[in-house]
């Protein structure tokens, strides 16, 4: 934009005397053709399957040939089938413990990497390199590490739960998707962070210095209040993208061992096969209910953080 | 989200995020590096490569010493075995090229359906149509996938589209909400005195926004391209459900054959997974600004 500024003024020049007709009108054909395509797409892609999925949950469908509707039968069966409460059991504790941890690591990162460090960009593309990279495949690497050089260090520092694989623990599997998925989640909330302490100004920490705060007050009293929207932020984000947890536990336990790890995008994804197709519709409209609520709640926060 | 929230990236805020990327030391001078800070980011900076040292290791074994339990230790002799075995296995010029292909088409798709949609309706938001088209177009940043997923492997069976394309066509559906925002707030940042007084020229709504909008929007532009391109070559849950034909599946796919029948040849598995995220890291350390950037507008607004 910068580069354009200098024509500006030439352009004017030569502009043709004024109209006073509406230029917008005449050329709407253009701006209808420019959007129209994104809208029908967009309806065929996202809309359509969202209303066949969500008209599937009140049938007995088995995903072909024919069906009848049975109103909520599906519905009232999920809230009893342990299967299915077992999984939003999983998923919702498995998200709360790993936006915890990601926000609590993030948090210090950023805290760190807006210090007078060394080396400062090259750290910060370190600490953000995690997000670019696929999520199947990692879990496959941390897998493999999980399963060969944890239990080895467990064995030599004599740590009991270590020694053997996290991963056939059922008690325990779910701890290595909390550490993947915080390894790869921690960018994203790092650089909001990292945008929201850049956002104070100076001079707060200035002053404060000046009083005679010391780092740790700084901390308390500056930075943590003025990036409290942000933590709100990152939280509801951060919640609402781990309930999706798919590729990581594909990658990391499948699910396993037995069903102890068994997110609920896996359970609805089991319609393929398992002849519960609108039974799993439903599931999926419950799960999207869910999903619809944390995008109000996530709205209501941005919008009030911008605000201020 | 009202059009204020909408407000973000103005042009005058792009040298300011620039400037403080790229400062060696950020606010407050050169006098007192931090060192203890620096070291303590040091050593948490080996839990990112850990992993990754221990993929890039493993790779370059043979196969007797992938098996040797010694996982960070470092390759000898060093081997290229892994990948020529991984090459045929995975039959990586195959998956890569689809994968390629994918990836392209959703870059393009992205920028194109989202610059374009994203420019009529910054540019008549004052009209019920455009502002109501935007929040339909944002509606599905809240809609997950797996709730889609069931309806549309079934709509995408019929239609001939359980295949690459069709799975081109949904990575750019799904990006499309994220990518019209931020185009739109950029747009809506932009001089519109440049704009008119080139239509009072006689240029027609097209021509403004091939040679003057899209041009200035080439920033922007970027960061919607490179979020594009991480979630679809990165993507394992939509092509494994989409794609009906294992032989054109893409590479995160692909790398599933390792978890069974060649579970012990570790050095192979180790190259193959290096070969799929290799474009992608670096691709990520040639474009790392825009990347930074478009996260943090990507949330706050």
């Amino acid at each position: 934009m910068v580069t354009t500024a200098p024509t500006r003024p030439g352009v004017r020049d030569g502009a043709a005397p004024v109209r006073h007709a509406d230029p917008r009108r005449k050329v709407g054909m253009t701006f209808y053709l420019l959007l129209v395509p994104s809208l029908v797409l967009f309806t065929l892609a996202i809309t359509v399957p969202a209303i066949m999925g969500i008209t599937l949950s009140f049938t007995n469908s088995v995903g072909f040939g024919e069906f009848e509707f049975t109103g909520f039968t599906n519905y009232v069966a999920l809230f009893s089938d342990p299967a299915i409460l077992s999984s939003y059991g999983f998923t919702i504790g498995f998200a709360l413990v790993t936006v915890l941890l990601v926000n609590i690591i993030a948090f210090l990162l950023a805290v760190g990497l807006t210090s007078k460090i060394r080396a400062k960009i090259a750290l910060r593309t370190v600490f953000v390199l995690p997000m670019v990279i696929s999520g199947i495949i990692i879990a496959y690497v941390f897998n493999f590490l999980f399963s060969n050089s944890v239990p080895q260090l467990g064995q030599a520092w004599g740590i009991e739960p270590l020694s053997q694989s996290l991963l056939a623990d059922p008690d325990l599997a779910w701890t290595t998707i909390v550490v993947v998925t915080a390894w790869q989640a921690i960018p994203s909330a790092l650089l909001i962070y990292i945008a929201g302490i850049l956002s104070i100004p100076g001079e707060v920490y200035e002053a404060a210095a000046m009083d005679g705060a010391s780092a740790g007050r700084r901390l308390r009293s500056i930075t943590l209040p003025l990036v409290s929207g942000y933590v709100v932020i990152n939280m509801v984000i951060g919640f609402k993208n781990f309930l999706n947890a798919y590729d990581i536990i594909v990658g990391l336990t499948n699910g396993g061992p037995g069903t102890a790890t068994r997110s609920v995008a896996m359970t609805i994804f089991s319609g393929f096969t398992g002849g519960d197709y609108a039974y799993q519709m439903a599931n999926a409209t419950i799960f999207f209910l869910i999903a619809v609520v944390l995008a109000v709640t996530q709205l209501r926060l941005t919008r009030g953080k911008a605000a201020f | 989200m009202t059009a204020q929230t909408l407000l973000t990236t103005t042009p005058g805020q792009v040298p300011v995020r620039r400037r403080r990327w790229f400062s060696r030391t950020g606010r407050g001078g050169d006098e007192h590096p931090n060192w203890p800070g620096t070291i303590a980011l040091l050593v948490c900076s080996l839990a990112v490569f850990a992993p990754l040292y221990a993929t890039l290791t493993m790779a370059f074994k043979t196969t007797q010493q992938s098996v040797d339990g010694r996982v960070f230790s470092l390759p000898s002799p060093l081997s290229v075995d892994g990948f020529v075995e991984a090459w045929r296995l995975t039959d990586f010029p195959r998956g890569f090229g689809i994968s390629v292909f994918v990836t392209a088409v959703t870059v393009f798709g992205t920028v194109v359906l989202a610059s374009f949609a994203a420019y009529a309706i910054a540019r008549n938001w004052d009209r019920p149509f455009f502002r109501g088209a935007f929040f339909y177009l944002l509606a599905a940043m809240f809609l997950p996938f797996p709730v889609l997923a069931l309806s549309q492997v079934k709509l995408t069976g019929m239609v001939g589209l359980a295949n690459p394309v069709g799975v081109a066509i949904l990575h750019v559906m799904f990006q499309l909400s994220f990518s019209v925002m931020l185009f739109t707030a950029f747009i809506r940042g932009l001089p519109e005195e440049l704009e008119e007084s080139a239509r009072l020229d006689g240029a027609s709504t097209w021509a403004v926004f091939r040679r003057i909008v899209f041009p200035m929007m080439a920033p922007m532009s970027a960061t919607v391209a490179i979020f594009a391109f991480l979630a679809s070559w990165n993507d394992f849950m939509m092509p494994s459900l989409i794609t009906a034909d294992s032989t054109l599946q893409t590479l995160p796919v692909l790398q599933s054959v390792f978890q069974t029948q060649f579970s012990s040849n570790y050095n192979v598995a180790f190259a193959s997974y290096l070969m799929a995220m290799a474009p992608a890291i670096v691709v990520y350390l040639f474009t790392q600004r825009w990347v930074m950037s478009g996260v943090t507008q990507g949330a706050i607004k």
